[in-house]
């Protein structure tokens, strides 16, 4: 059987992830690029950034813990953290 | 609750608790909502004895240093307490500063023993301020995976050791804890509390806000914050109540344990209780235009009734779709770690959800004025606790001076720093840096800062010196952080910024370049701690005969000018 979670480059992680977070956070189309610093970019608070953890975990079908994404402001580097747990 | 009047140290009065409420549950452990533990105070006993056992065993004495660096979790606690039974001094570390700013404070205070999440570890362990931090001898990793390289440190599961450990006494004046209020980029500010210190809180938040077997705190604030170490251990467990932790701190779980643990009491930033504000609202403006104004009417009936005091059982029964959403059994939200705009302190007290809220600091021994909600004032931060004595210095016109105040809560000093000890505490008067008045009713208002730091609305102290490094080497003649109010004062204690101040050199102008350059240094930093614009001075900076820049003297001028003008974006 193939399966197709295994199947995500990085590249298409962190496409779904800006996706999702432009979506999520109403971002104009296109707006958001994988080195943006999210808190700055989307002007968002330490709470609403865990409103997104939440989001990518059904999204991707993982459990985030906490501790995994302490530090982490970057699409980039969050999608290396989702990308590892796939 | 126990009468702490008797006790000289946190470890005999919990040893006495855990003794007094032997099968009522201390601790709730929950993770993504499903529940991991619950331990009761006889348990909690065996499993700290272990371990006080094993650090004895180990050469851990009275006096000894021992950290902690955790997410809130029952081992916290556990190990907590084992380091008091042996008569070892806390250091609790905020488990979210970075590695680096983790090993300079385990360095500073002279801890020997860590102990930490195997999360935090592999972090720690990496990382290159490791070598120089030679005082930490034994690591203990809590949920190290079997098999996992610990890199020199040991499973906490396994640091136990048989026989019964020896209770070492302390006495009031003994040193219980060093809790460093900020200062991980400049001077580490680490506050020497004694157990004095924390007995004498204990009594007098307790007098306002009482604990009971059957009280659910939930632990969210972190532990090592001066809140919840006080409201979320010490204070539950001299009166036989439960703590609640989550190991996923996710607003969906934070939500769900409300009502699953029909929580009563809960400490949050301000950051958190706007978001619920927020949430709550949008809900409201969602209800179909009949059932909005049946809530409005309500609402108004609470607010009319509850205007002396609060009537828990009333304002649950007519506003009980919004209570059950907490729970149904929430007696009181504590905000606290920063300041809280009176209409968000409003919004609930109308709900009928009373939000005790009050002014203090660490170096206070935390709470220093508390709402007493009778009658609740969203004005202000309540009137001085009992037993401390609150003034104004050097009142202008307005009356509005530096809070300064004196009470055993005091911590005895700053760790290494008897300067900085001497320029704080004032013949006895801690002087806050903090500008308030009194009203007519004896309540306390605020109105700025006299320091040059910030306090976010997550709780965050940011002092300005702590976040220079991150423009060491800029381009420039010379560079200085400000907090925007110490410079321009607003009377005001929200919307806090940081500004960084640039004087460039002969012929050179802020290019782009230049600009962005700023801007990329400023990005390293943790989100808390940006600045958020720069001033372009053309002026040299003011300096004392060793060439460091004279801060006062560079503010005073720069005040002089007008700030709206001279801030530029970065």
């Amino acid at each position: 059987m193939i399966n197709l979670k295994a199947m995500r480059t990085l590249e298409q992680t962190t496409k779904e992830i800006l996706e999702l977070a432009t979506k999520h956070f109403k971002a104009a189309p296109g707006s958001l690029q994988s080195g943006d610093d999210f808190y700055k970019k989307l002007g968002i608070d330490s709470l609403q950034a865990l409103e997104l953890l939440s989001r990518l975990e059904n999204h991707f079908h993982i459990e985030l813990p906490d501790y995994e994404v302490q530090g982490v402001s970057d699409f980039k580097t969050l999608a290396e953290r989702v990308q590892a747990r796939l | 609750m126990l009468d702490l009047s008797k006790y000289s140290s946190i470890g005999e009065a919990v040893r006495d608790a855990l003794e007094t409420w032997p099968r009522e549950v201390c601790l709730y452990e929950s993770d993504r909502g499903e529940e991991k533990q619950r331990i009761t105070y006889r348990e909690f006993k065996g499993r700290a004895l272990l371990l006080a056992k094993w650090l004895q065993d180990s050469g851990f004495r009275a006096g000894d240093r021992a950290s902690i660096i955790m997410t809130n979790q029952s081992k916290w606690l556990i190990s907590a307490y084992a380091i008091f039974f042996c008569g070892g001094t806390l250091v609790p570390l905020d488990y979210k500063l970075k590695p680096e700013e983790q090993w300079t404070l385990l360095k500073h205070s002279g801890a020997s023993v860590l102990v930490t999440e195997y999360p935090i570890w592999r972090q720690l362990s990496g990382s290159a301020g490791r070598a120089p931090a030679g005082s930490v001898k034994t690591v203990l990793v809590t949920e190290a995976p079997v098999g996992a390289d610990l890199a020199g440190a040991m499973a906490w599961e396994s640091a136990k050791a048989t026989g019964l450990p020896i209770f070492v006494p302390r006495k009031r004046d003994d040193l219980a804890c060093i809790v460093y209020s900020s200062g991980t980029g400049g001077t580490p500010k680490g506050c020497m509390m004694t157990h004095g210190n924390y007995l004498e809180q204990c009594v007098a938040l307790t007098s306002l806000y009482p604990f009971w077997p059957g009280v659910k705190y939930l632990s969210i604030l972190p532990t090592n914050h001066a809140i919840d170490f006080m409201v979320g251990f010490f204070g539950p467990f001299t009166c036989g109540a439960a703590v609640v932790h989550l190991r996923t701190l996710r607003p969906e779980y934070v939500r769900e344990a409300f009502t699953k643990y029909q929580i009563t009491h809960v400490s949050l930033v301000p950051l958190v209780l706007k978001n619920l504000q927020k949430g709550l609202q949008a809900r409201f403006d969602e209800l179909p235009a009949e059932k909005r104004r049946l809530f409005e009417r309500l609402r108004s009936v609470n607010k009319a009734l509850t205007k002396s005091r609060p009537i828990l059982p009333l304002s649950r029964a007519l506003l009980k779709a919004v209570h059950a959403a907490f729970g149904g059994k929430l007696e009181a939200i504590i905000v606290g770690g920063a300041f809280t705009e009176p209409q968000t302190l409003q919004f609930f007290y109308d709900l009928g959800i009373p939000v005790a809220n009050g002014y203090g600091l660490t170096e206070a021994g935390t709470a220093v004025t508390v709402n007493d909600l009778r009658p609740f004032r969203a004005d202000t931060v309540g009137k001085p606790l009992p037993g401390m004595e609150v003034r104004i210095v050097n009142p202008d016109a307005d009356g509005i001076g530096q809070v300064s105040v004196r009470s055993k809560t005091v911590m005895a000093g700053y760790l290494n720093e008897p300067e900085l000890t001497a320029q704080t505490i004032v013949d006895g008067w801690l002087m806050t840096g903090d500008m308030g008045r009194f009203d007519a009713t004896g309540h306390l208002q605020l109105f700025g800062r006299k320091k040059n730091m910030i306090v976010t609305e997550e709780g965050k102290n940011v002092y300005a010196e702590d976040v220079e490094q991150a423009f060491d080497g800029l381009p420039v003649k010379e560079s200085c952080v400000f907090a925007a109010n110490y410079v321009w004062p607003s009377r005001s204690m929200v919307g806090e910024q940081l500004i960084l101040v640039i004087h460039l050199e002969h012929g050179q102008s802020f290019t782009e370049d230049l600009r962005k350059d700023v801007a990329a240094r400023n990005s390293r930093l943790i989100n808390y701690k940006r600045i958020h614009g720069v001033v372009v001075y053309d002026e040299d900076f003011p300096l004392t005969a060793s060439l460091k820049i004279i801060r006062v003297a560079l503010a005073e001028r720069l005040g002089k000018l007008n700030r709206e003008q001279l801030i530029q974006p970065v």
